[in-house]
């Protein structure tokens, strides 16, 4: 509205003094009402708002990482921190992520809150000794003296066409060890909320980002953006009611998912999603709720089949709704075969949308058969 | 002692001069522009670099004296009774760990640290409170000398809720945060990166958030062994350390021993100390079997880190007089019966290889080889790992010889044990305390038997401590374990159902 007037009264400072002259309430108006619009933001611009928040919030928080600091961040999330918090607070540290994830851990022994950030999780595989055993067993070990207030952010699984070494998901690595958490964020308010709890939170944190999600737009009110905005770790949410059929999806698979359930609900039937957020602890509550209501089950991730998210959803749901259940649970995943480089190749190594649809309309109509 | 110690005051100053005067602000600075944003801004371009070897310096390793010793160090009494007591805490501790391990009491891995008393004590002693600890599985020693009460040590070992880790941790996990002891890591390296994370934490406090001590920055120790000085982490710590001037030392504790390899075998170049200069700071040798020396050092450099001025490593060259661990035969360090001259090597050989090649024709392998086994198992000189290696694979002269050579070579080992002997820390420091005129025989000897009451009355406490409860096995897996963004009043800080539920609009 304000672009237009200036196009018709020309720019310039005459413009602000004669707007303010006279239409002063008018403006006012005109301007809360724009505010008072859904937004939009990208998930990087969420982790970015996050990270800024925190770090202002609590003076002993600081980021560690590779070409976190002068570069702006491998994929710009932690752009602009650099300039406002020093390099003091925003670290650019060598190409050694066995060291720098230690002295993180060893920071965080001491009580200051670190984010370490790996440029992908994969090469956190360099640091897991640092990850496992003095971060996630140190407040056991110690029976308690000591916490360690760390977080572990960086994209994760598969981006395109970046090789077998560059691909991998670790959901399920890391969801294996007790005294993690693990999250997966999908969209921008899950980025923001859950990237706020894990740098409250007093524990080591597993902040499983994905490189394809960063420039997704979301909607997000405004409760999301005020400052305080915190989600729960270990709660899943529903963000699409259905009746027939449970999908569980988690980062970028939940996207998938939700597009599955459109094409789906075309053809009669209604799909419940949920996206886990929180590998570990996993919301076993929610999922088993859900499966009770609709009484069958698809697990989805990008990650390896073997030993994945997906076997421990259905353990699960095995264990509290067996009787619930009237079709075996399924289970979508990426090939088990490390990623390979050919475009072809690769969109068959992962789950697409097309392979919900086909798996789905099998269990329905087999259950229709019964 | 030797008459001519070793004094460290000044092996760092031809280095500060160098710098083109370019020293770090003293501390306290709370200056705008701190001396931590400066070196991390600077990224290593105009950073003040040791270039040469005069940061290098070494009381033991002849033609590396830096500066030639004067005097003795200077200590008083309290405080060489205080080392002597400390001392002989830890090896009537760790032996009695031995006796309780034998009968059972103690389990699973135990690592000992007799003979090396001196290196720890040397350095902790002259720590604060405030001040970091972070060592390896042979941890039971630092954390005495830390101040971790005996009792709760050996509690630990036992497995007892009283131990100072409640017996989730063991012999290899000691953990105390009221002492700032911080582990107790299993893996060798784990502890360095954490240590350097210690001291990161110690410049972060004073930098950013403003929160001086009284003395400067507080200092961390890390402790770890010649072997872990081939790992990756090291290196990597030693860069980041000197990269950011965190207030930390790096000592070896290089005991000639990483289980069974011996440091020579395992290092290209096995002067550890040397691995300093090439990342721009101090690297220090000093005789690990003298307290007092390593209390000279241990000043330097921890007054050093405290002022700001960076990282040091010192090597202190010391021994284990027990095995690895409670459960490692020690044969590879096995003292010889006799040392013999060369020549009987040599005529042994050529024995050997005459009776052998005599055998060759007549017999079938597999008593050619007990043969030779027989025969080198008899001179009880070889260990078994030359007898693969050499005798039978082929029975020529020049393998008699190879193997001849290489018990030469080892030959010298078979002196060690005996040489580090006689430098037993302890007895050395009560020599020198009864040739100063700093106590008396008996008051020694007062001080031993205190010590073993101390340790007696810590067995008495641990076997008579409960076990854990079994409740406690599932605690303290979290901080906090329901987290999860609940508030103080129980409920999730974000109980909005928008949240947790929705209907997407895709």
């Amino acid at each position: 509205m304000l672009g237009a007037a200036r196009r018709q009264l020309g720019s310039g400072p005459m413009l602000g003094q004669v707007l303010r002259r006279l239409r002063p309430a008018a403006v006012a108006e005109a301007t809360r009402g724009y505010s008072a619009a859904a937004k939009e933001m990208t998930v990087r611009d969420a982790l970015n708002s996050a990270l800024d928040e925190e770090m202002s919030a609590d003076p002993s928080v600081f980021l560690m990482g590779e070409e976190v600091g002068e570069y702006q961040g491998a994929y710009k999330i932690s752009k602009g921190l650099l300039d406002k918090y020093g390099p003091d607070r925003v670290l650019d540290t060598p190409i050694t992520e066995a060291g720098f994830t230690g002295i993180g851990v060893g920071a965080a022994y001491q009580g200051l809150r670190p984010i370490v950030e790996f440029m992908t999780f994969n090469f956190s595989m360099q640091a897991i000794d640092h990850i496992i055993n003095s971060a996630a067993k140190s407040n056991y070990m110690s029976a308690g003296q000591i916490s360690v207030p760390i977080v572990f952010r960086g994209p994760n699984g598969a981006a395109a066409g970046v090789g077998a070494q560059h691909s991998q998901c670790y959901a399920a690595w890391y969801a294996h060890v007790p005294g993690l958490k693990v999250l997966t964020p999908y969209s921008a308010e899950d980025a923001r909320g859950l990237l706020k709890a894990a740098i409250r939170d007093p524990d080591p944190v597993i902040f499983l980002e994905n490189e394809l999600l960063y420039g997704e737009s979301f909607p997000v009110s405004a409760e999301v953006l005020d400052s305080s905005f915190c989600l729960p770790i270990g709660k899943a949410k529903i963000e699409r009611e259905g009746k027939d059929v449970t999908i569980t999806a988690f980062s970028k698979m939940v996207g998938y998912a939700l597009q599955a359930a459109e094409i789906l609900s075309k053809e009669g039937i209604s799909a419940e999603v949920i996206n886990l957020r929180s590998i570990r602890p996993l919301d076993r509550a929610a999922i088993n709720a859900s499966v009770r209501k609709t009484n069958r089950l698809v697990t989805v991730e990008e990650g390896f089949p073997q030993h994945g998210v997906g076997s421990e959803i259905c353990m699960s749901v095995v264990e509290d709704s067996f009787e619930y259940l009237d079709a075996p649970v399924e289970r979508i995943a990426g090939a088990d075969v490390p990623m390979p480089y050919a475009a072809n190749l690769e969109r068959m190594a992962v789950p697409q949308v097309s392979s919900f649809s086909s798996i789905l309309n099998f269990l329905l109509a087999l259950a229709h058969t019964v | 002692m030797a008459a001519a110690s070793f004094t460290a005051a000044k092996f760092l100053a031809p280095v500060a001069a160098r710098s083109g005067g370019e020293k770090a602000p003293p501390l306290p600075a709370g200056a705008s522009s701190s001396s931590f944003a400066r070196a991390m801004r600077r990224g290593g371009a105009h950073h003040p670099r040791l270039r040469t070897a005069l940061a290098v310096s070494s009381d033991v390793l002849a033609g590396n004296k830096a500066q030639a010793a004067a005097a003795n160090p200077a200590v008083t009494r309290e405080e060489a009774l205080e080392l002597y007591e400390d001392m002989v805490l830890g090896r009537v501790f760790e032996d009695m760990c031995a006796q309780m391990y034998y009968r059972g009491k103690m389990f699973g891995f135990v690592h000992l640290y007799n003979g090396q008393e001196a290196v720890s004590t040397g350095f902790i002693k002259y720590l604060n409170q405030a001040d970091c600890v972070v060592s390896t599985y042979r941890d039971h020693v630092h954390a005495l000398s830390k101040g971790v009460p005996a009792r709760s040590v050996m509690a630990e070992l036992f497995g007892k809720a009283t131990g100072c880790c409640r017996g989730q941790g063991g012999s290899m996990h000691m953990f105390s945060a009221p002492h700032n002891l911080l582990g107790g890591f299993a893996f060798i390296g784990e502890g360095i990166p954490v240590a350097t994370g210690a001291a990161f934490a110690a410049k972060y406090r004073h930098e950013v958030l403003k929160q001086s001590g009284p003395d400067g920055l507080d200092v961390t120790v890390a402790f770890f062994g010649d072997g872990t000085c081939n790992n990756g982490q090291f290196f990597e710590c030693l860069n980041m350390a000197q990269l950011w001037k965190l207030p930390i030392i790096f000592v070896v504790e290089n005991n000639l021993w990483a289980i069974g390899m011996s440091h020579l075998r395992a290092t290209s170049d096995p002067e550890i100390f040397k691995k300093g200069p090439a990342f721009g700071m101090p690297g220090v040798h000093v005789d690990g079997m003298d307290v007092l020396k390593v209390r000279e050092v241990a000043k330097e450099a921890i007054d050093r880190a405290r002022r700001g001025e960076g990282p040091t490593l010192v090597e202190c060259e010391t021994y284990r007089f027990r095995g690895h661990s409670l459960a490692d035969p020690d044969e590879l360090r096995k003292p010889g019966k006799d040392y013999f001259p060369v020549s009987f090597y040599f005529f042994a050989s050529l024995v050997k290889f005459l009776v052998l090649t005599r055998l060759s024709g007549e017999m079938e392998n597999g008593i050619k080889a007990s043969l030779a086994k027989f025969a080198v198992v008899w001179y009880s000189v070889v260990p078994i790992e030359l007898v693969n290696e050499t005798l039978l694979s082929d029975f020529s002269f020049l393998s008699s010889l190879h193997s001849s050579y290489l018990i030469c070579q080892h030959s010298d080992r078979y002196d060690e044990k005996s040489h580090y002997a006689a430098r037993d820390p302890i007895t050395a420091l009560k020599k020198y305390i009864i040739e100063e005129n700093l106590g008396t025989e008996s008051e020694l000897k007062s001080i031993e038997k205190k010590i073993e009451d101390v340790v007696e009355e810590a067995v008495e406490f641990a076997d008579a401590s409960p076990h854990p409860p079994r409740s406690q096995l599932l605690e303290n897996v979290f901080a906090d374990p329901k987290g999860f963004g609940i508030g103080p009043d129980g409920k999730y800080r974000c109980e909005d159902p928008k949240f947790t539920q929705g209907t997407a609009q895709v």
